[in-house]
């Protein structure tokens, strides 16, 4: 599948800053791509050159083979934008600002069905000030879908939003690509991207430090799986650390932490205790997570 | 064409909603006829040349509506825009950049003459206050004062950082302009050496044209304020251009 989205060696630089430093990655057809960092690692800034509100300084972004900043016209007609920071007219209204766009583009969906799908259908007369802030989300998020684009470029969709209102987020997403649409997404809640996307870039410093499914990523760096119990009987004379798997083992007043890696650690360290006749309670596996995978390539804790 | 009548269609709207905006525009030109007419009636005067007080007031106040809309609400709504937002918005559209800065002035125009037709029918209907001239020529001066105009007001407002200071920007410069240069009041009643003062005002040249094609006078006798008017589209327009800023 030839990819639809290309960036190549993609520099940008705010006077003395480099925001993206040499950034290449393509993206395909269909995927839920995210990408992720903290804020200034160059996020905002790859998303808007391709886009084609901002010109690289080098290298070369293409949407569909073309040229987002010379070509500007014809790559608006086939994405759909949400941008981190914009606004509508304070007095207009949620149906005036979906007719307005809609007038934009040279087709549009059935905007009733837009508000229906949107939870907005109650709001259609209500002015864009009125709005909470999930909702008004929802109307940006309308206004990316009005065009029926081929790709959807959503630039920190769920911040600033409650935990329930982004996980609705999620589901919309979802829906977005289920009816064929591309997205392109960007966030710095490591936890959003490894629910939501097929494939993550990790950027940080205005570079991209690693790329692929959120699995891979996690399962390549080898991070370390922790497993823990309350032994009841007998743990004393276990020598856990004999197993292969195992790396490190911590004993705490009541409780015993099991770290290693390997697919099989988790069934080995459970059958070295039944084999033992170890009885135990509340045994736990804490999975690495992509905040792991972030910390163990920069060395830093990515913190909201 | 589409987003473009659709643009104009919603900023009109707009516009009326915005209540401080449509009273500067509808309601104090008119508001200043019937005050300052309770006052001086509309009487044929020597000093306006056989004309009333209310009479010379229809093309001042018009002037008084190309003003306050040039150089306070286009100011004011380009740089709010701006700060907000909302023209980051409308650019990540395929809506041509051109096409807003039209559907921008189309809005302009359209509220100029429904100021200007208010102005008129509480003047006809309390003074019978006359229309001597062309309505094409009228039209004419209309367009491209209101042009002239508004590229002062994009100016300042691509220098300003922020809706605040475009505002405080364009009063400062609007507000002596009011009174000085016989948009506000009849410029006969200033004296002289203030009238001259008027020579350097660029609204001067919107009240000079107005009164004189309203009461028929040919567009010839004129052609000086076409030209400096035109001299300063061109002038400020192009350096709006320059610095125009959509983020």
């Amino acid at each position: 599948m030839a990819p639809i989205l290309e960036v190549i060696d993609l520099v940008k630089c705010y006077g003395d800053l480099r925001a993206v430093d040499g950034v290449t990655f393509t993206v395909d057809e269909g995927e839920i791509f995210g990408m992720v960092g903290p804020n200034g690692a160059g996020k905002t800034t790859t998303i808007e050159c391709l886009e084609g509100l901002r010109q690289p300084d080098d290298g070369r972004v293409t949407v569909y083979g073309k040229d987002p900043h010379e070509d500007t016209r014809a790559v608006m007609e086939r994405i759909g934008i949400q941008l981190q920071e914009s606004d509508l007219p304070s007095r207009l209204r949620v149906r005036e600002a979906l007719n307005l766009f809609a007038s934009f583009y040279a087709e549009s969906v059935d905007l009733e069905m837009l508000l229906e799908r949107m939870g907005l259908q109650e709001k259609a007369r209500s002015p864009v000030t009125k709005l909470s802030g999930g909702q008004k989300q929802r109307l940006f998020i309308a206004l990316a879908l009005i065009n029926r684009p081929d790709v959807v470029f959503l630039d920190e969709l769920t911040t600033g939003l409650d935990p329930q209102a982004r996980r609705s987020m999620w589901d919309l997403v979802r829906e977005i690509r289920d009816q064929g649409s591309t997205v392109f997404l960007t966030t710095h809640y490591m936890e959003e991207a490894e629910r939501l996307c097929d494939r993550v870039a990790i950027m940080d410093h205005g570079q991209l430090v690693a790329l692929d499914s959120p699995r891979e990523l996690i399962r390549s760096l080898g991070i370390e799986k922790r497993l823990s119990f309350i032994p009841l009987n007998g743990s004393a004379d276990l020598d856990l650390e004999a197993l292969p798997d195992v790396e490190h083992v911590e004993r705490g007043q009541d409780r015993v932490i099991v770290s290693g890696s390997g697919k099989r650690f988790i069934s080995m360290v459970v059958n070295a205790l039944e084999d033992s006749g170890v009885d135990f309670d509340d045994l736990r596996t804490e999975q690495p997570n992509l905040e792991d995978v972030f910390l163990s390539l920069t060395g830093r804790a990515l913190r909201e | 064409m589409r987003g473009l009548r659709e643009l104009t269609k919603t900023s009109i709207i707009l516009y009326i909603r915005e209540p401080i905006a449509a009273f500067f525009t509808l309601a104090f030109p008119t508001m200043l006829i019937i005050i300052f007419g309770a006052m001086y009636g509309n009487d044929p005067s020597p000093l306006f040349g056989g004309l009333g007080s209310m009479d010379v007031s229809m093309p001042a106040y018009s002037a008084l509506i190309l003003g306050t809309i040039g150089l306070l609400s286009v100011p004011i709504t380009t740089a709010g825009y701006r700060e907000q937002g909302v023209l980051r918005r409308f650019r990540a559209t395929p809506m041509q950049p051109l096409t807003y800065i039209v559907s921008d002035l189309l809005t302009n125009l359209a509220m100029t003459i429904l100021g200007m037709a208010l102005l008129f029918t509480v003047g006809w209907l309390l003074y019978r206050v006359q229309f001597a001239g062309n309505i094409l020529l009228l039209l004419f001066a209309v367009i491209l004062s209101g042009l002239a105009m508004s590229s002062m007001g994009y100016l300042i407002a691509s220098l300003a950082s922020g809706a605040r200071v475009a505002q405080v920007i364009g009063m400062v410069i609007f507000y002596p302009m009011m009174f000085l240069s016989g948009a506000g009041m009849p410029i006969e009643l200033l004296p002289p050496s203030l009238q001259r003062v008027s020579d350097f005002l660029p609204l001067t040249y919107v009240a000079r044209l107005l009164r004189g094609l309203w009461f028929g006078e040919p567009l010839v006798d004129h052609l000086f304020e076409v030209v400096v008017l035109i001299g300063i589209l061109v002038v400020f327009g192009g350096a709006a251009a320059r610095y125009f800023r959509w983020e």
